[in-house]
């Protein structure tokens, strides 16, 4: 049991503010399962959506699903759509992209993202 | 024929389904460029599929119905005008004259006006409440009565559209009666036989037929509205409505006024160029048309075809129309009613091989010729073969007469397939589109989807009825010819679900992400996968988990992430982000101790309670971080999980079979309970449902189960891939009389092969209608053995009986998968807010204001 004990604690942050330089602690990295996602209560009462992929990248999304106002989305699975990651909604199967929130089967949806760091 | 040196001019009259293709002809033929095209529609709204009236009923809106492309009337230069009808024709100085007062010059004259309801001269025909059944206007006018002033039906006549017309009644509520003169259904199409098996199906759906009456007088109240109908019985029969459909007369008036010649019972007299033989500018086609054969055809093949043969004449091609063939297939209330050729008989010497099974409903004749060929039949029930055994026509059929008219499953019937028919077989007859042009779309002009086939050719775009054969076609043509069809599971995989399961087990691979990294297409190795591979992966792992050195736990290690959502919560996520929760009740028998334990954990969590189809209870609101509250209490009760979330063995229903039952012949709830403690927890690539059935009388539905078990005095018989839900399919009796040893070993054999070998998400009746020799196939495999795979299909399931565990009792024993079981990972104790309820009778529902795509009102919701 040698290791580097700031490894072991790293924090996921989300950034709620774009403005300000404002990043909320929500979990250890450990929480977070590769393929899987959490979701996280904000200070403002919004939900995210945090997922890691095979490779270790974070993500953050609205855990908002807005085809049925559901707060499910980091209930989903997620994978890679010509090399770009998304989650697919586990009710409706709407797939959304988890770096830009864009929905891949409804133009005119959109979610939000966060921005997503460990420290 | 030009009349004065401008562009000369077509006008049509008529703009109903044989009008339309008569534009199109003319479109194909360059004729609208070269010609003036005027045409005059007496109806509201242009051409529209009036075969498929009837599913305007089943939801079809009239603009689902026409078949008028807008696009292409404008294109071609078509000038026309709805609800416009021509009122009288000069054929001296060749005027055409509407009734808004357009007058038109023509070159040539096409007639196309159809036909009209033909309403027996009885008493009261006209009175309030009577109806004809022909166009969408009727349709609109029977509904609108039948809602606001009736609850009883009658339709008179029992032909195809009499019994369309009755099942549109019966779709409105009504209880609908149909009065037939003949002595038996649709006795134009069907004979004796065929009449009886169709009678007793209808008469099963609630509907009442009176055959062999005849209508005498409609009687009225004092205000003139229909209260009933007199019939030559002397019977009387009380009735809110009555719908005329005692078939249907050319609509010649506006011919005859002209001083056009037309036949003794009505029909425009026409030669085999469809040229009225009164004058050569004028043309008749459709149900107008008394053809130079002498019949007037009030089917849309033939009228298609005359409308080609019309077009061509104009175009100077040489065509003519000296007669058609009569072949319908119809799905009547469900029913399949088929005929085909000489369906009667009529040819010298001919025989007759019949099947009939009234139980069922079946009737099928073929009408043998003195050679051996096959001259027509009739289906009724069961018209699967309709689109071969029409095709086949006129030869002498690769397999005897017999073995086409067994059912599928009873040990001689033959099924078959497309492949052997010649070329020159009529696949769709409505376009009169033969197997060679199919082949030829494929393989001369590229096509390589049904639907590109369809533009292509024409083929399957009328009754619809060849589709099925279409399909198998394109498919057999494309495989032929080398095109690749990318059969791959989804855009990770290129393999198939079976070959992905054979890779898994012969490779003993227990890795998703190995699997993905040494056998996905190039692009997604070393990624993250999709939706869809990594559940069906992690299916066929969990299926083979003891074999191939996997976790039995599906949440364990690596096999948590591949999990769908409900699998990964062990629970049914339901649409506010609530899950449901089901413990197994094994063959569907509770004791009363555990019935209070349910009662007890659904009111002290707040559940709304509900039985299932299959025999159990569902709870459903709860929220994610009471699921393992709820399973500590449901596990120390002695429940075990009851796998409603996956894609796995459901329920094994019973009835009380022989320990009750004055009927029961065997204990049906000991073999139920059995077999679904055996099977429990089996992963698959949809879910399994069975029954087992004390007796014949088939309490238990055994018979719409993936597996369904009916005793009889000597054991159990095994019935396999039957389904329910949107596309019901009966069971296929696989084995009888087995004893339970022989029986449990195939029901091992037959589930572990279809888990080897079908697509993901395919339920067993597709399956087996899927996998090349069907039931035969399968029979072949797990009762002879004809692959020498049931060893090891017996010994896979062996092996995943003795690992069985309960999925619940693991999770709740384990902190670390506890611990995923919170609305938010950073505050473990805070419940989800979105998720609210109301009440409704007596208990919740969720609180939904939310079905649009925006900001969620959470006032006014009840939080709990």
């Amino acid at each position: 049991m040698t290791l580097a004990p700031e490894t072991t604690t790293l924090k996921v942050q989300l950034r709620v503010d774009d403005a300000a330089d404002d990043w909320f602690p929500v979990c250890d990295i450990s929480a977070l399962m590769p393929g899987r996602g959490v979701a996280a209560l904000l200070p403002d009462g919004r939900q995210a959506a945090l997922f890691q992929d095979r490779a270790g990248r974070l993500y953050a999304i609205d855990n908002r699903d807005p085809f049925t106002g559901a707060a499910v989305l980091s209930r989903g699975l997620i994978g890679s759509h010509q090399g770009r990651p998304f989650v697919a909604s586990p009710l409706l199967k709407q797939r959304f992209e988890l770096e830009s929130g864009r929905c891949l089967d409804d133009d005119a949806v959109t979610v939000a993202t966060y921005e997503i760091r460990t420290a | 024929m030009t009349a004065t040196g401008a562009t000369p001019t077509i006008v049509l009259v008529g703009h109903g389904m044989v009008g339309q293709r008569f534009l199109e002809a003319l479109a194909e033929r360059g004729l609208t460029a070269t010609h003036r095209v005027v045409v005059l529609c007496e109806e509201p709204r242009p051409a529209y599929d009036r075969v498929a009236l009837t599913s305007y009923f089943s939801g079809k809106t009239p603009e689902d119905l026409s078949m008028t492309d807008m696009a292409f009337i404008e294109k071609e230069g078509i000038e026309l005008y709805v609800g416009d009808p021509a009122e009288t024709i000069d054929r001296e100085s060749r005027k055409v004259t509407a009734r808004s007062g357009l007058v038109v010059d023509y070159d040539v004259l096409v007639l196309a006006t159809g036909s009209y309801p033909f309403v027996p001269p009885v008493p009261n025909k006209d009175a309030e409440g009577c109806f004809v059944y022909r166009t969408i206007e009727d349709l609109l006018a029977i509904e609108e009565y039948a809602k606001a002033k009736a609850t009883t039906g009658a339709v008179v006549g029992g032909g195809l559209l009499g019994l369309e017309a009755a099942g549109a009644l019966k779709g409105l509520g009504l209880n609908a009666h149909i009065v037939e003169f003949a002595p038996r259904l649709m006795p134009v199409q069907v004979d004796e036989g065929g009449g009886a098996a169709l009678l007793r199906t209808i008469a099963d759906m609630g509907l009442s037929v009176h055959t062999g009456v005849g209508t005498q007088e409609i009687v009225t109240d004092d205000s003139g509205a229909v209260t009933g109908m007199k019939l030559s019985d002397g019977s009387e029969l009380a009735t809110d409505m009555v719908v005329f459909s005692a078939g249907v007369r050319p609509r010649d008036q506006l011919a005859r006024d002209s001083g056009l010649t037309v036949g003794e019972r009505g029909g425009i007299t026409v030669d085999e160029q469809c040229r009225t033989v009164s004058d050569p500018h004028v043309f008749a086609i459709g149900e107008c048309a008394l053809a130079a054969d002498g019949r007037v055809y009030g089917l849309v093949a033939p009228g298609y075809e005359q409308a080609e043969t019309a077009a061509a004449t104009i175009a100077a091609d040489e065509a003519s129309f000296t007669g058609a063939d009569l072949s319908t297939k119809l799905k009547l209330l469900g029913v399949d009613v088929a005929s085909f050729g000489d369906a009667h008989g009529a040819t010298d010497d001919c025989l007759d091989v019949v099947y009939s099974d009234s139980r069922s409903g079946l009737y099928k004749k073929l009408v043998i010729g003195r050679d051996g060929e096959l001259l027509g039949g009739i289906l009724v029930g069961d018209a699967d073969a309709y689109g071969t055994l029409r095709a086949l026509t006129g030869s002498v059929p690769p397999v005897s007469p017999e073995q086409l008219v067994l059912p599928a499953g009873s040990g001689g019937g033959a099924q078959l397939g497309p492949s052997a028919l010649p070329d020159e077989a009529v696949i769709c007859s409505c376009h009169n589109v033969s197997k060679g042009t199919i082949r030829g779309a494929v393989t001369d002009h590229q096509c390589t989807t049904v639907p590109e086939v369809k533009k292509c050719t024409k083929a399957g775009t009328g009754c619809g009825s060849c589709v099925k054969v279409l399909g198998q076609l394109v498919n057999a043509e494309l495989e032929a010819s080398g095109v690749e069809v990318d059969k791959g599971l989804c855009g990770c995989f290129s393999q198939t679900r079976e070959e992905l399961y054979e890779i898994v087990l012969a490779l003993r691979i227990n890795k998703y992400q190995d699997v993905l990294d040494r056998y996905g297409r190039e692009g997604a190795r070393g990624g993250d996968g999709c939706e869809i591979c990594k559940p069906a992966v992690g299916s066929i792992i969990a299926s083979l988990a003891p074999t191939i050195g996997a976790s039995g736990y599906v949440l364990d290690g690596d096999q948590a992430a591949l999990q769908d959502s409900n699998d990964h919560f062990l629970a049914n996520l339901q649409k506010n982000g609530s899950y449901s929760i089901v413990p197994r009740i094994p063959g569907g028998e509770i004791t009363p101790e555990k019935l209070i334990v349910i009662g007890e954990v659904a009111r002290d969590f707040g559940l709304y309670t509900k039985i299932t189809g299959g025999q159990r209870i569902d709870m459903f609101g709860a929220r994610v971080e009471q699921l393992p509250l709820i399973w500590a209490r449901l596990v120390d009760a002695g429940f075990e999980s009851g796998h409603a979330y996956g894609k796995a063995l459901r329920t094994v229903k019973s009835c009380v079979g022989q320990t009750w039952c004055r009927y029961g012949v065997q204990d049906s709830v000991r073999m139920a309970i059995d077999l679904e403690l055996r099977y429990r927890g089996l992963r698959s690539p949809h879910k399994l449902k069975s029954a087992v059935s004390g007796c014949q009388r088939e309490c238990a539905e055994a018979q719409s189960k993936d597996f369904g078990v009916i005793a009889t005095a000597n054991g159990w018989n095994l019935y396999v891939a039957g389904n329910g839900g949107a596309t019901p399919r009966h069971a296929d009796l696989l084995a009888q009389d087995l004893s339970d040893a022989e029986l449990i070993r195939l029901i091992d054999r037959f589930l572990m092969f279809y888990i080897r070998t079908a697509d993901r998400l395919e339920r067993t009746s597709t399956w087996l209608e899927r996998i090349p020799g069907g039931l035969d196939h399968v029979r072949d495999v797990v009762v002879d053995d004809s692959l020498g795979i049931c060893e090891e299909l017996e010994s896979l399931m062996a092996a995943h009986v003795a690992n069985y565990r309960d999925e619940w009792a693991e999770t709740i024993n384990d902190p670390e998968k506890l611990s995923r079981f919170v609305s938010f990972v950073n505050a473990p104790d805070t419940p989800d807010p979105v998720v609210g309820f109301v009440p409704e009778r007596d208990q919740i529902k969720p609180d939904l204001p939310l079905l649009t795509i925006g900001t969620r009102p959470l006032e006014g919701s009840a939080q709990r």
